[in-house]
């Protein structure tokens, strides 16, 4: 599935919550079932910190493609790492530069990708881009 | 004797509105308490009718704004008991008076190897001036540590100050762990070995009946916004003996007397250390703030937050799980708290859907979260327009929420 086929599965996924309680339920419930990061990628210069909560992001470039690890440790967070990992890990560079998040804005979690959320959100998806482009560079050269 | 909280609230109509469908119940009054209608339209009514710059003019409309701006002062002046006007210097905030303190007393009093003591519970703002003057000077910044209950060692203050210690710093009320420190106490063993004290007045300004001159204080901080007044506006309470000593913090404006290329000359009190065009509408409405809180009996209102703060402390006390931080037996209206297995910003964001208004985070005090080891703290902090039901909305709330998360985390095992 491309990347924004995945968005639109979890953009119906959601619909079906009309109570936000439910939503944020399932949320915390996606984010209670994300395979912890290992701990040995747990490290400072993989943190990326908010003043409300912090994430933990670790990539690995095999094969063309870009397999992010990450953690954080709020379970709403966490939720949504889940599914930003859903959607980005295991891609090329350039299926993550040419693609937005924009399933959290259709899903009603936009406040949460605002830059006044301090929650690391925001700074996880800029660093996966960031990795995205330094890997994007790194083929192009050879 | 209860204030009447309902009419009191229709003077603050912000409360009365719904944030994501519920009634809004605000609980984030020690970051910023809400202003009376009586604030907004007098600054609106200045804005409106009078504004022209302070000082020097011949014009009536500016004329009329100093005397407001100067009126304000003697307002600020009487509330706090300082002795004259010119003891009594608006800021932007407590951040600004404390970073005034810290560079021209440093400036004037303190050089390499001198002591300045801070205490552990203090805000950011009460820790990193001190510290970027200490560096700047080669001076040593000491930490009076608290107990874990909340309450600051006063027993070691005696071996902690030394002849090379120039001035102590320390919060009134702290804004994490809510302790009303005794800083009568910490002032006379202060002065007994001629240390001056800057009281950093930001949680106490707001719940009390400040006395400079009986506190004997040698600076005290505070600010509007935290007060029912506007933001960008503070004061700083000091000394003359030591304010006449110490050189102007920022230059520029009415805190000249003579320019010339060879040598300036400075203004006098309180004019000396208000550099450029003075936030006067804020003034003007930090004074209708504090004329707003005098319509009522001081004294009446502090004990009811007092027992706002009894009766949400044994609430919470019943949820499992819930560990209070800071449990001094002098407490104001701040309350910080965890709840197991939930982390704050989790609790932060679903209470908010739930329309209840409270802080989460580190709260500006990393000192206090490496004192209890955790990140984050969840902070429900109170004023006088909160109500016995809002906090058993909360109780409720927090109920419901710890189900869910217990519910979530049995599903996942």
């Amino acid at each position: 599935m491309t990347i924004d086929e995945i968005q639109q599965e979890i953009v119906e996924e959601f619909s079906g919550f009309e109570d936000w309680m439910d939503k944020y339920a399932y949320l915390i419930e996606i984010g209670n079932e994300l395979a912890p990061i290992d701990p040995k990628y747990k490290i400072e210069s993989n943190l990326i910190r908010g003043c409300q909560s912090r994430v933990w992001l670790h990539q690995e470039f095999t094969d063309g493609k870009i397999k992010f690890e990450a953690e954080s440790d709020a379970l709403i967070v966490k939720g949504l790492v889940a599914l930003l990992l859903r959607i980005y890990s295991d891609r090329t560079p350039m299926e993550i530069l040419a693609s937005e998040p924009k399933f959290i804005d259709e899903i009603g979690l936009r406040q949460h990708l605002s830059p006044t959320r301090s929650n690391g959100l925001l700074a996880m998806v800029k660093q996966m881009k960031l990795y995205a482009l330094a890997y994007e560079k790194i083929s192009a050269k050879k | 004797m209860i204030p009447d909280i309902s009419q009191i609230r229709k003077d603050f109509p912000i409360l009365d509105q719904l944030v994501n469908g519920k009634p809004l119940i605000y609980f984030d009054n020690a970051a910023t308490s809400h202003r009376p209608v009586q604030v907004i339209e007098r600054m609106n009514e200045f804005s409106l009718r009078t504004n022209g710059n302070i000082h020097r003019a011949t014009h009536t409309l500016a004329n009329k704004t100093t005397e407001a701006f100067e009126a304000s002062r003697e307002t600020v002046r009487k509330y706090l008991n300082a002795a004259e006007v010119g003891e009594v210097i608006f800021t932007h905030g407590t951040t600004e008076s404390i970073n005034l303190v810290a560079f021209s007393f440093g400036e004037a009093f303190i050089g390499a190897g001198d002591e300045v003591i801070v205490t552990e519970m203090e805000h950011h703002a009460n820790i990193v001036p001190w510290q970027m003057m200490c560096e700047r000077k080669g001076a040593i910044l000491k930490v009076l540590p608290f107990s874990n209950n909340g309450e600051l060692q006063i027993e070691l203050l005696d071996s902690l100050i030394t002849e090379k210690t120039k001035i102590l710093a320390v919060a009134h009320v702290s804004n994490t762990l809510g302790t009303v420190n005794p800083i009568a106490e910490i002032i006379a063993k202060a002065h007994l070995r001629k240390v001056p004290v800057l009281v950093d007045g930001a949680q106490s300004a707001p719940h009390f009946k400040i006395d400079v001159q009986a506190l004997d204080c040698d600076f005290y901080a505070f600010s509007g916004h935290k007060m029912y007044g506007p933001t960008g506006i503070g004061v700083l309470y000091g000394k003359r003996k030591w304010l006449d000593q110490m050189p102007p913090f920022l230059g520029g404006g009415e805190m000249i007397d003579r320019v010339t290329f060879a040598k300036t000359t400075y203004n006098q009190l309180p004019y000396k250390f208000e550099a450029g065009t003075p936030d006067y509408v804020g003034a003007i409405g930090l004074a209708a703030a504090i004329q707003y809180v005098q319509g009522y009996d001081h004294q009446i209102l502090a004990d009811y937050e007092h027992q706002l703060l009894i009766a949400a402390t044994a609430k919470l006390k019943q949820i499992e799980g819930l560990k209070i931080y800071g449990e001094a037996q002098q407490k104001a209206g701040v309350i910080c708290f965890n709840i197991d297995g939930i982390h704050p910003f989790d609790l932060g964001t679903l209470l908010d859907q739930l329309g209840i208004a409270v802080r989460t985070g580190r709260l500006c005090a990393d000192p206090v979260m490496d004192h209890y080891n955790v990140e984050n703290m969840v902070r429900v902090s109170f004023s006088f327009y909160n109500t016995m039901d809002e906090i058993e909305t909360l109780y409720k709330a927090l109920i419901r929420l710890k189900a869910m998360f217990g519910t979530m985390n049995m599903n996942s095992k």
